[in-house]
């Protein structure tokens, strides 16, 4: 049995966290975004399938065609179809201002019957299930011990965590469009007063958190696996939610929640192969168990923002 | 004199128009998809609505698919009435269906009148006890419980399947599926020849009894006021946290019967696709009917009706069966835009005439 402390295995954790954790940080700061400005988006886990369908499908139809950049054309597609849902999700929360969260579990039941459908309607039945070649590893240290090994990664994870969280949170907290939004979430009636348009933020944002969601999604099938398969996300949009109350709204937070369940979901894979007598399902079961526990213990500093949930009307 | 629209109740024929309105709209939306895959729309609709009610055969076979939906719908349908965002209907059903098959393997020396109500009470008992932790977390730590529900379905199937590949796994085929259930514990057919079981029967009284509940009951009075506006209702004096933890349990061992339902009434044994998503649908069919327990029955038919029809819609005309998800999400998210038209009516009037509230004109 190899031992839980040495380095190689530490180190492959590590790098097994960061990978596991990236289609969160993108996800969850997407949701960071819709919730800040008030909505709640529970088309999450839908819009990150429908990414990680649209993302495969359109990359392997460019690969068919011969397209060099197959892989980038897979990804613009998945953003742009995150767009397409989040503004659907605007239609019905900002424009008509129904309920948030069956209109979101709509838009989840909506984006997975479309992406099963557009798989079967693309591929019909097959023996062997449809690939990619995914986006390769990048290794900036190659050939150095320990760390070399921990930072060959894909390039979407170092721009999650390089790029997405700081630049997210400097939006969030540093830009006047990050006031405007955290404004919007909390009070849309100073913000209709000050001569700004609520509905327009408050589209802008779920345009931005569906193409992040997307993102998180195409990562999963462009990045981890080269393939598309119904149990792709898995839960991994609903674990989001969870994050982002986790982490408070707060999109630095977010992303070490991310890495806490990226942890736990590496750890339990790595358990999984040394020889505990117990079904591998349970171990499999953890990372959503832990996640519950991590909200149980955040729960006595929750606030949630303002206007969450509230449908501004302009009277 | 002119049309206006004006921010007043629809008509009542308007809103029974509604429903009508929204399938005809969700079918000319969807029908871009059907023309993709180069079948007919309009024989596809034909599939999908009328071909499942041609013959008494097919009739039951819809009520058949209708009979766990009936019984997941009017669980969401409940909890939502009360405030209580039950999103974990399938976990709860699934951990139904695990304890009645548990129950059912140990009956082979019980007679059906013991065997049948043991099997139902496990699984509303089981479903009930999975929807505990939520609905604690809920009331006592003010923890969402859209998001805790929603994780415990995952946690929830990975246990069935553990079971299932671990002490239940056919010794023979080694399939995931558990053992057959005792014959005394399988719920006995209301039609000869037919799938059409004691289940069906059980979700028309559960229904009732809901009704009953949220109409006739002090405790429905409670319920629905804590749903409609939760601090009012504690001001008023209602022991919220109480009434919140009940409607949680009940919804959920609701959940836990439609589980044990379509164990006892059409596996006999468990597998891991004891549901192919009946608890999300259930969120479907509350909706649809404005979780009123007479719409819920009727959107619980429909939803069966479009589920039997999807099957032969990929059969006959090679669409995707999955053509019936994108359906009833699309019916799903029209119908809730629909349903604010019953806030306005469209009147004919002269110009400087008052509008019937007394605004004046705008």
């Amino acid at each position: 049995m190899e031992s839980i402390l040495s380095v190689t295995f530490l180190a492959g954790l590590i790098a097994a966290t960061l990978r596991v954790a990236t289609p969160l940080v993108f996800a969850s700061i997407g949701e960071v975004f819709t919730e800040r400005s008030g909505i709640l988006n529970l088309g999450i886990e839908g819009i990150m399938f429908l990414g990680a369908f649209i993302g495969f499908t359109a990359a392997y139809l460019a690969n068919e065609a011969g397209l060099g950049g197959y892989l980038w054309i897979g990804l613009l597609s998945a953003i742009l179809a995150g767009i397409l849902m989040g503004l659907l999700m605007g239609f019905f929360s900002v424009s008509l201002g129904v309920n948030q969260h069956v209109a979101g579990l709509g838009i989840t039941l909506l984006c997975t019957g479309l992406s099963l459908f557009g798989f079967r309607m693309v591929f019909g039945e097959r023996a062997v299930l449809p690939s990619v070649d995914p986006f390769p590893l990048l290794s900036p240290l190659n050939g150095m011990p320990i760390l070399g090994d921990i930072l060959s990664q894909y390039l979407l994870t170092f721009i999650a965590f390089l790029i997405v969280v700081p630049l997210s949170w400097w939006l969030l907290n540093r830009t006047a469009f990050g006031l405007n939004l955290r404004s919007v979430g909390e009070n849309p009636e100073a913000v209709d007063a000050a001569g700004l348009n609520v509905f327009r933020i408050r589209y802008f944002v779920l345009a931005l958190g569906g193409a992040l969601m997307a993102i998180g999604g195409a990562f999963l099938s462009l990045a981890q696996l080269g393939a598309f398969t119904p149990g792709i996300i898995a839960g991994r949009g609903w674990v989001c939610i969870a994050l982002v109350i986790f982490a408070r709204w707060h999109p630095v937070r977010a992303a070490l929640g991310a890495l806490l369940f990226g942890g736990v979901f590496a750890l339990q894979l790595r358990l999984q192969t040394m020889g505990f007598d117990l079904p591998f399902e349970l171990f499999l079961a953890l990372p959503y168990l832990v996640t519950i526990a991590a909200l149980a213990l955040a729960s006595r500093q929750v606030s949630y923002p303002g206007a969450y949930l509230k449908p501004y009307r302009r009277e | 004199m002119r049309w206006q629209i004006e921010r007043l109740p629809a008509p009542v024929w308007f809103r029974a128009v509604i429903p009508v309105l929204s399938i005809v709209v969700t079918f000319v939306l969807t029908s871009g998809f059907v023309l993709a895959v180069g079948a007919n729309p309009i024989e596809a609709a034909y599939y999908f609505l009328l071909d499942p009610l041609a013959n008494p055969v097919r009739l039951i076979e819809v009520l058949v698919k209708t009979t766990p939906l009936l019984l997941t719908g009017i669980a969401v349908a409940f909890a939502f009435s009360g405030g209580y965002w039950n999103i974990g209907v399938e976990g709860q059903l699934y951990m139904g269906a695990t304890a009645a098959t548990a129950i059912g393997l140990q009956m082979h020396d019980t007679p059906a009148w013991l065997a049948l109500p043991l099997i139902i009470v496990g699984g509303f008992l089981a479903g009930m006890a999975w929807a505990l932790v939520p609905a604690l977390m809920k009331v006592k730590l003010k923890i969402d419980e859209v998001v805790t529900t929603l994780l415990l379905n995952y946690v929830a199937i990975f246990i069935v399947s553990a079971i299932l590949n671990g002490p239940w796994r056919d010794p023979i085929s080694q399939w995931p599926q558990s053992p057959e259930i005792a014959a005394t514990a399988i719920f006995p057919r209301l039609i000869p020849r037919s799938r059409l079981h004691l289940g069906f029967i059980l979700a028309i009284v559960i229904i009732a009894l809901v009704w009953f509940v949220l109409n006739r009951t002090a405790f429905g009075m409670k319920m629905k006021a804590v749903g409609y506006n939760l601090e009012a209702a504690r001001f008023s004096g209602i022991r919220v946290d109480r009434t919140m933890l009940l409607v949680a349990l009940t919804s959920g061992g609701i959940a836990g019967l439609a589980g044990a339902s379509e164990v006892a009434g059409i596996h006999f044994h468990l597998i891991d696709a004891i549901s192919p998503g009946y608890g999300y649908t259930g969120i479907i069919i509350a909706t649809l009917g404005a979780l009123n327990p007479i719409g819920v029955s009727l959107a619980a038919f429909f939803i069966g009706l479009i589920d039997t029809g999807s099957q032969t819609v990929s059969r006959v005309l090679g669409v995707p069966a999955y053509l019936g998800d994108v359906l009833q999400a699309s019916l799903l998210l029209v119908t809730l835009a629909m349903l604010l038209l019953q806030g306005y009516r469209l009147t004919w009037r002269q110009r400087g005439q008052a509008p019937q509230d007394g605004r004046p004109v705008e």
